[in-house]
């Protein structure tokens, strides 16, 4: 902490860190923005975890999260905003930090704040004949369902705002595809898009050229319905996001809501969860197996990943009460205590998890078909992996070490002994083969974790007293969790009254689907659905 | 089943004895005489097309993925003949609905089951798709698919268990059964949602008209 802060002094001259924050915040002009973010890029800052848009009332700002991918622990805060609330502009840094490209798409969509010399300002998630920014406190547009696709055809121009020679502001715009370019529209209704999602590839021959992807089919708006609702009224919502990591997305709520009420959860709580979240997370990846399995053809693989799968849907049901959405955890711990033979069904879940995972790679890894379709297909090296901010099992098999679990271990990730699954941390090159073996490596990974927990499960209750309206005091509070896609965080911006001022969910899915574009670039069109399957991005995750 | 003096509000009490009342309907229609061979006919193809529904794999959120689970192993739909999941609209009679539609989806969704060749059912399968579910305050979330196509079977849940998506499905099967065949209307009716539908459009394109005509 005390040399982020030096550092920080070093890079923002003048600029005061605020005290009593979780991470060291500092707050910046607009126009101070562009040189510190170079700064702290050159000190090694070279992954933008979470970039939010904040509606003050008086001002329009955004918040940057920013780590790096050296000194993992070190998070720094920066934050600006403007006064300009009819025609507001910031600067862009989205060509320091890549993964900036789409969450400023984002906050231009929810807030309308433009950013200065970004190459493309389409509203992302909304149609663009949207009326209003939803996200603003004083949105109150009426926007009808939309009854014809005609819009569609503003998708080809890239709008943007730049300086001109003079200082003065000039908009522009530039073509995506050029005339004479063949573009094949994939989805938003497909069966290997997992989920709704439009992709329009450029194609030369068989040979991609360009993808874009076109987000928005699923936007359901969680982040501005949790601005009306309680802390605990959030916590389904959180489930259904990313759902099939439900219970790890809660358990990050609960555990962000927690930490900034103050409450001490139970350690046998703390255990469950941990076993759950595991338990989620192995479901998750035989899931995502199973159908990368199924989009290259073989069906058999994604009828075994959904049998074992069942056994753990057996043991959600039979503890929590649900199937796919346990809705466990709530604030304070959990809702009920397990069942007396949760030890044992969990011991010999294990057992037999284990041995369906040789099952797995005789049935399916040597495969001479999948290992051609996979081996030397969507190579993704470390450093674009860090700037896209391509977390989770798709970043670890680049060899970027990302595992929030080992990095700022959270509930009891500190109590086991295990290791962070990466592969080809010496080439730091990853292709879909190290993205689909890692997910296999990492369920027995988890087995390890699930078993030492579950032998040394404490008996101190599993909740504790929590008043019906939590109020969380006024600030700021981030929490990292490690979803089955990689790094999930909750922002939660508080005001001190029962419900949140501002809620955003990083999504690990969208930056996974930016990477697309550099990954399919020059591979053929069939091994755009390898890849897709290979980062294993669920829609709604990303749309939220 | 027998159930009896049960009181729940706006659920009638013949729903509670496993829907029997749509057979016993057609019973009492069949008393005033039905053509033998056209009958039979009837019976023979409404057998044969129930017990081989082709649904569409259309899924977008977490309904999704309950819709996996009864494709796969424990629930296995193919018992049923329903395992022929198509990905093609033009190639399916059944859509199941599974998850949020929103706006931006609304139009793909009528696109696609406009696509689809009578006779075409719909089954609305979790909270989202009957009303908006938990996102029904939300800005972009279509209240029900009901606004945009007619459904034949709401399954709710959210999401649903699989044996509840088998039930809603033997429901449909039900409803197959009770068709005359050769009654189907060759164009499709026009319902009145569809009816206000191709007035908005009708509007739309006047407007369209109307704007590139002053350019």
């Amino acid at each position: 902490m005390e040399d982020i802060k030096k550092l920080l002094a070093k890079v923002a001259p003048g600029k005061e860190v605020a005290e009593g924050t979780q991470y060291p915040t500092i707050e910046l002009e607009p126009n101070e923005v562009r040189a510190v973010a170079k700064k702290l890029k050159e000190a090694g800052f070279d992954y933008l975890i979470n970039l939010t848009g904040v509606d003050y009332t008086d001002a329009l700002g955004t918040v940057y999260h920013i780590s790096s991918s050296t000194n993992k622990t070190a998070v720094v805060v920066l934050k600006t905003k403007t006064a300009d609330r009819e025609n507001p502009v910031l600067y862009t840094v989205c060509d320091i930090w890549k993964s900036a490209d789409l969450y400023e798409r984002e906050v231009f969509d929810f807030y309308g704040i433009r950013f200065i010399d970004h190459p493309d300002m389409r509203r992302i998630f909304l149609r663009g004949d949207w009326k209003g920014f939803p996200f603003r406190k004083d949105y109150n547009e009426v926007n009808e369902m939309p009854t014809t696709n005609v819009n569609i055809d503003d998708l080809e121009t890239l709008p943007s705002i730049t300086f001109d020679k003079e200082g003065k502001i000039v908009e522009k715009t530039k073509q995506l595809f050029d005339n004479n370019e063949y573009v094949v529209n994939f989805g938003p209704q497909h069966p290997a898009t997992h989920g709704v999602l439009h992709l329009r590839v450029s194609l030369d021959g068989e040979i991609v050229k360009k993808v874009d992807p076109n987000f928005g089919y699923i936007h359901r708006g969680i982040e501005k319905m949790c601005e009306s609702l309680t802390y605990p009224q959030i916590l389904p919502y959180t489930e259904r996001l990313d759902y099939l990591s439900g219970s790890i997305n809660r358990h990050a709520f609960c555990m962000c809501v927690e930490k900034a009420a103050g409450i001490e959860v139970p350690q046998r709580a703390q255990y469950i969860r941990c076993i759950f979240d595991e338990l989620t997370r192995i479901a998750s990846h035989l899931l995502g197996w199973g159908c990368m399995a199924m989009d290259m053809g073989a069906i058999t693989a994604f009828i075994y990943g959904m049998r074992d799968r069942e056994k753990i849907m057996d043991i959600f049901e039979e503890n929590a009460g649900g199937r796919l959405m346990p809705a466990y955890s709530i604030i304070g711990g959990l809702t009920k205590d397990v069942v007396p033979n949760f030890q044992q069904t969990i011991s010999e879940f294990v057992a037999y998890m284990r041995e369906s995972i040789k099952e797995y790679h005789t049935l399916f890894t040597g495969n001479p078909i999948a290992t051609g379709r996979m081996h030397n297909v969507g190579w993704l090296t470390k450093e674009t992996a860090v700037a896209l901010g391509t977390t989770g099992p798709t970043g670890r098999a680049s060899g970027w070490s990302n595992d929030v679990r080992k990095i700022a271990p959270y509930a009891a990730y500190d109590k086991v002994k295990f290791k962070e699954v990466l592969r080809n941390t010496d080439t730091c090159k990853g292709d879909s083969f190290d993205r689909y073996i890692i997910r296999l490596d990492e369920v027995l990974e988890s087995l390890n974790i699930i078993e030492q927990l579950n032998e040394n499960l404490p008996d101190d209750g599993v909740n504790v007293k929590v008043p019906a309206i939590v109020k969380l005091p006024e600030g700021e509070y981030y929490q990292r969790a490690e979803s089955a896609r990689g790094d999930f965080g909750v922002y939660i911006k508080s005001d001190g009254n029962k419900n949140p001022y501002r809620v955003k969910f990083r999504s690990p899915c969208m930056t996974l689907i930016s990477a697309l574009d550099p990954l399919c670039k020059g591979e053929k069109i069939a091994d755009l659905i390898t890849i897709g399957a290979s980062l294993d991005y669920v829609i709604p995750c990303a749309d939220r | 089943m027998e159930v009896k003096n049960l009181r729940v509000k706006s659920m009638n009490h013949v729903t509670f004895n496993d829907n029997e009342y749509l057979e016993q309907y057609v019973e009492e229609l069949k008393k005033g005489g039905v053509n033998v061979a056209i009958g039979c006919l009837d019976d023979c193809i409404n057998w044969g097309r129930s017990h081989s529904v082709w649904p569409l794999t259309f899924a977008t959120a977490c309904c999704g993925i309950e819709f996996m689970c009864v494709g796969a192993a424990r629930t296995d739909f193919a018992r049923f003949g329903w395992e022929v999941t198509r990905n093609s609209p033009r190639q399916s009679d059944v859509v199941f609905v599974a998850g949020t539609i929103v706006n931006k989806m609304a139009p793909v969704l009528k696109r696609l089951y406009d696509q689809m060749a009578e006779p075409k059912y719909v089954i609305a399968m979790g909270g989202c798709a009957i009303s908006g579910g938990p996102f029904k305050n939300s800005y972009n979330v279509v209240k029900g698919v009901n606004e945009i196509i007619p459904v034949d079977v709401y399954v709710p849940g959210c999401p649903p268990r699989p044996n509840a998506v088998l039930y809603g499905m033997l429901q449909m099967e039900r409803k197959i059964k009770l068709e005359g065949f050769f009654k189907l209307p060759k164009k499709p009716a026009i319902t009145p949602e569809e009816k206000v539908w191709a007035e908005r459009l009708a509007k739309e394109e006047e407007a369209r008209k109307a704007a590139k005509g002053i350019k």
